[in-house]
């Protein structure tokens, strides 16, 4: 399980630019995904410009819960800083628990999410129900995965910062999760005050 | 502020009240949006105003705050910046065609048909929601 | 193994996989001695050595024999088609008769295959891995797990795609550019299993390549040797880089294009459905957002590859170093601006169309440029016509004819008659065979003595070089005829269309195909030179073709680790050939 058990190579110990490896992946990483987010939101937005009748389709969605779990996720960034925070300082079981928290945060978004679909699919708001559906659990859904896949990445690398090793990581993924953050700050405005 | 990146400095004060202005940020972009529901007012474009104006300063928040991208190498904010740039470039391309249902010397008669049928369903259904224009 | 196996899954998801900023001190010594041996020095298994390697040689190798795999799929599908386009109804010989659908289907995968599954795995991720931390003086690319990760995604996405030729319905057949409702619509497009693994295969394919990309950039930025500044680095290097990041920049909105198709094909959303309020002009302009920036991802890495054969066979400094830079990165950010002139006839609005013949004439200045450059550089050089020389000319010949061709079909007033014609087929391929083949193949014939410590065989690289030359030429010659005569591009079996099968137009056709036969064949040559050659050729020295740039300062074939006499220092740029202080006329980038 140890990751020292793979030696890593001189290549990644180098530093030209002055930032780290793995910082400055996660830069490139949260560039790749800026266009991938800006396609999806970018092709709704034309589209509800251009369809103002997709206003009474958005009137159905739930506001209270979109604002609930944004405050969750500014939560979750806020301890995920925190974790980062506690790294800086070299406590590595401190900054573990953060991301626990933060795990925790994607945990509960995830549950949220999953109610608030629940319910409007039992309402007859599927994907294929409209288009303004079908881009709302596309976009939304995308977004999800991303938080999915934060939460395990962020497990993993809770389990080794715990143990004080690869601290350095904490950093990275939490900037990850804030550009997560920062997607659902604009999807929460898109999707559920836009109406 | 001083240089998040100190060796052994405790922010964490600072992370928290920035949540808190986050946390504030996000109400002040929920009362319109109720005050329209609650009273049936036909506000929505003061609601879709501010609600992009706080999602702009909260993003600013975090990446600055956060993210710390203010005090990072340039570059990288000039590299989002350039993807930005691109996704501008890119809706601004499509959009004559997507957006619009007409232009010169052509019509997009399906897209017409679909939201003349939405906006006669929509009155006929009485939601009695302000349309969006 | 089982260790090496959960730390895939373990660091190598998102790339956050870092050396501690406590640990800047290499703990295992500058040695190069298989620093990142995960088993001692105990050699490997050999399955384990050549399929779960990490080391970048290695993934170079397993990219570009898949390439070169998938390429002789799609060479095979053009022959099948080719053959009912010049014989139509006739039983193709290993094939039999070729249905409509059956057409449909190899039309599809020839472009995609060549496209997706050629010239960006040999291009960018065979070269750029092969040659990324050989020539910036390093041990390894900084992700190697994530690297292996970004090959095993590819090799899934290449075997999805083939097992699609097996499910029911068969191959997808709506065309490379998967325009729909042809493509949304199992009830049109007849491949209600095809059409879905087909986008799997290619979203799969996406994700690889930006695994491998945001690699690629992380090595070129962080890792590069002990003084080696911006301006030190091969001219490659920075084209496969600059191409990685073009390709990190458009690819986006097609991942969530293809997110969005996937759902109109399987669960029946309305994306691209106008009567649901959709639109299928979005896809288009989501398809050649990134289209059209693709063919400057592999146009680049070609370019590259062009400059470090000719500065090295004509013993001449690369004329204006940094204006190639430039110019490169400026092509790059102007091919973000031409997309729609692929769609002047889809609808798109008028004054759009406009704007962007002119982006689309303004971005042949720069690709001129580099050719000037380049021209420039052979001008009274000591020119040595070795295989990949002939190859790297015949690039800088064929690809000017391709674009001057492009000239035509940017207008947009000329493109409403060209559209969908031969034409447009003829100009698309004199600028892709140069990029995909004629490069590849002076990379291949380049850095074979370095890949496998052997040289090939040059007057067979050369009898396969004119051989293939001249049959390419035959090929596309006459479909630019055919076009300019108004041959439609889609169409199954023209003894249905009498406007076009007037005075020699099928003879056209039939020379265009039996000069594809040629071309085909001839690579047999290659193959047997480049396996032969592999075991039995002479033994190549360290530096062969006495070349400046790092790799060829290691031993070749080199050892894991690159560099066993420790990574090398940078003292001066790439290209200091015959230089007038000095008695030999190369002068390595590390040599004090």
């Amino acid at each position: 399980m140890s990751s020292s058990a793979f030696p890593r190579p001189i290549a990644t110990t180098r530093s030209a630019t002055g930032i780290s490896t793995g910082k400055l992946a996660v830069w490139w990483l949260i560039a790749s995904e800026i266009v991938i987010f800006g396609g999806v939101l970018g092709s709704y937005i034309m589209h509800r410009i251009g369809h103002p009748e997709w206003a009474s389709q958005a009137e159905h969605t739930n506001t209270w819960l979109g604002a609930f779990n944004t405050i969750v996720l500014l939560s979750s960034s806020l301890s995920a800083v925190l974790a980062h925070n506690a790294a800086e300082m070299k406590d590595g079981k401190k900054a573990a628990k953060f991301l626990w928290f933060t795990i925790l945060g994607a945990a509960t978004f995830l549950v949220v999410k999953s109610f608030e679909w629940t319910h409007e699919i039992n309402a007859g708001l599927t994907i294929t129900s409209h288009t303004f559906w079908s881009f709302y659990y596309t976009a939304a859904g995308i977004h999800g995965l991303h938080v999915l896949v934060g939460g395990i990445i962020m497990a993993v690398i809770a389990v080794d910062a715990a143990k004080g090793k690869d601290l350095q990581r904490v950093e990275a993924v939490g900037l990850y999760w804030h550009f997560v953050d920062i997607v659902w700050i604009f999807l929460f405005p898109l999707l559920y005050i836009s109406k | 502020m001083s240089d998040p990146h100190a060796p052994h400095a405790d922010h964490s004060k600072h992370y928290i009240k920035i949540w808190i202005a986050l946390l504030v940020l996000l109400m002040v972009s929920l009362v319109p949006a109720i005050i329209a529901q609650q009273l049936h007012l036909n506000i929505t474009g003061i609601v879709v105003v501010t609600a992009f104006a706080v999602a702009f300063i909260k993003a600013y928040l975090v990446i600055k705050h956060f993210m710390h991208l203010t005090i990072e190498k340039k570059y990288v904010g000039f590299l989002f910046l350039t993807m930005l740039a691109f996704m501008l470039v890119f809706v601004g391309g499509v959009s004559p065609d997507v957006m619009k249902h007409e232009g010169q010397r052509w019509t997009n008669d399906a897209a017409k048909k679909v939201v003349d049928e939405g906006m006669k369903a929509e009155k006929a259904g009485g939601h009695g929601e302000p349309e969006k224009h | 193994m089982s260790s090496t196996a959960t730390d895939t899954a373990h660091g190598d998801g998102h790339g956050h996989d870092a050396h501690a900023p406590s640990g800047w001190d290499d703990p295992h010594g500058h040695g190069g001695h298989g620093a990142h041996d995960a088993h001692g020095h105990a050699e490997p298994h050999w399955l384990i050595k050549y399929f779960w390697s990490t080391d970048h040689k290695i993934i170079g190798m397993q990219y570009l024999f898949t390439g070169m795999f998938m390429a002789l799929i799609g060479g095979f599908a053009v022959y099948v088609f080719r053959m009912q386009l010049a014989f139509p109804g006739m039983s193709v010989p290993f094939y039999g008769r070729v249905t409509a659908t059956d057409y449909n289907a190899l039309v599809t995968t020839h472009g995609s295959v060549m496209i997706f599954w050629v010239a960006m795995p040999v291009l960018i991720a065979a070269l750029g891995n092969y040659l990324i931390p050989l020539m910036i003086g390093c041990d390894d690319m900084v992700f190697p797990r994530l690297n292996r990760l970004s090959y095993q995604l590819f090799l899934i996405s290449a075997i999805v795609l083939i097992y699609s030729f097996f499910v029911d319905g068969g191959a997808f057949g709506g065309a490379w550019t998967a325009y729909p409702p042809l493509s949304a619509k199992a009830e049109y497009n007849l491949t209600p299993t095809g059409a879905p693994l087909w986008l799997f295969a290619v979203a799969l394919e996406f994700a690889a390549f930006l695994l491998g990309g945001i690699n690629f950039v992380t090595t070129v930025m962080n890792s590069r040797a002990k003084g080696m500044k911006m301006f030190d680095v091969p001219i490659v290097v920075w084209m496969i880089i600059i191409a990685s990041i073009l390709f990190m920049a458009s690819v986006g909105p097609l991942i969530a294009g293809a997110v969005m198709l996937m759902f109109d094909q399987t669960i029946g959303t309305g994306f691209f459905d106008p009567n649901k309020g959709g639109d299928p002009v979005l896809w288009q302009h989501l398809f050649w957002f990134f289209g059209h920036p693709e063919v400057y991802v592999v146009l680049l890495p070609a370019m590259g590859i062009v400059a470090e054969v000719i500065t090295t066979f004509s013993r001449k400094k690369l004329f204006a170093y940094k204006s190639v830079l430039y110019t490169a990165v400026g092509t790059g950010g102007l091919s973000f601006f031409v997309w729609a002139h692929h769609q002047f006839i889809a609808g798109i609005d008028p004054r759009m169309a406009n704007i962007f013949s002119v982006t689309t004439l303004l971005i042949s200045i720069p690709v001129a440029e580099m050719v000037f450059v380049y021209i420039a550089t052979l001008f009274g050089g000591s020119i040595r016509l070795t295989t990949p020389m002939l190859w790297a000319l015949a690039f800088i010949a064929e690809f000017l004819l391709g674009g001057v061709t492009g000239i035509f079909l940017g207008a947009s007033g000329a493109d409403i008659y060209f559209h969908d014609t031969y034409f447009v087929i003829a100009h698309f391929h004199y600028t892709f065979f140069p990029i995909a083949f004629i490069a590849s193949f002076a990379a291949l014939t380049y850095w074979f003595p370095k890949m496998f410590g052997r040289y090939m065989n040059d007057t067979w690289g050369k009898v396969h070089f004119w051989i293939s030359i001249i049959s390419f030429n035959c090929i596309f010659i006459p479909l630019f005829l055919l076009g300019a005569r108004g041959d439609h591009r889609r169409i199954y079996d023209y003894t249905h269309f009498p406007d076009l099968m007037k005075s020699g137009m099928q003879d056209l056709r039939i020379l265009a195909t039996l000069s594809l036969v040629v071309l085909l064949v001839t690579q047999v040559i290659f193959l047997v030179n480049f396996f032969y050659s592999m075991v039995k050729g002479k033994k190549a020295e360290q530096n062969p073709w006495k070349a400046n740039t790092l790799e060829w300062q290691c031993p070749s074939p080199p050892p894991h680790g690159n560099f066993p006499d420790g990574l090398p220092t940078v003292h001066r740029g790439p290209y200091e050939f015959s230089h007038p202080d000095r008695q030999e006329d190369y002068w390595p980038q590390n040599a004090s």
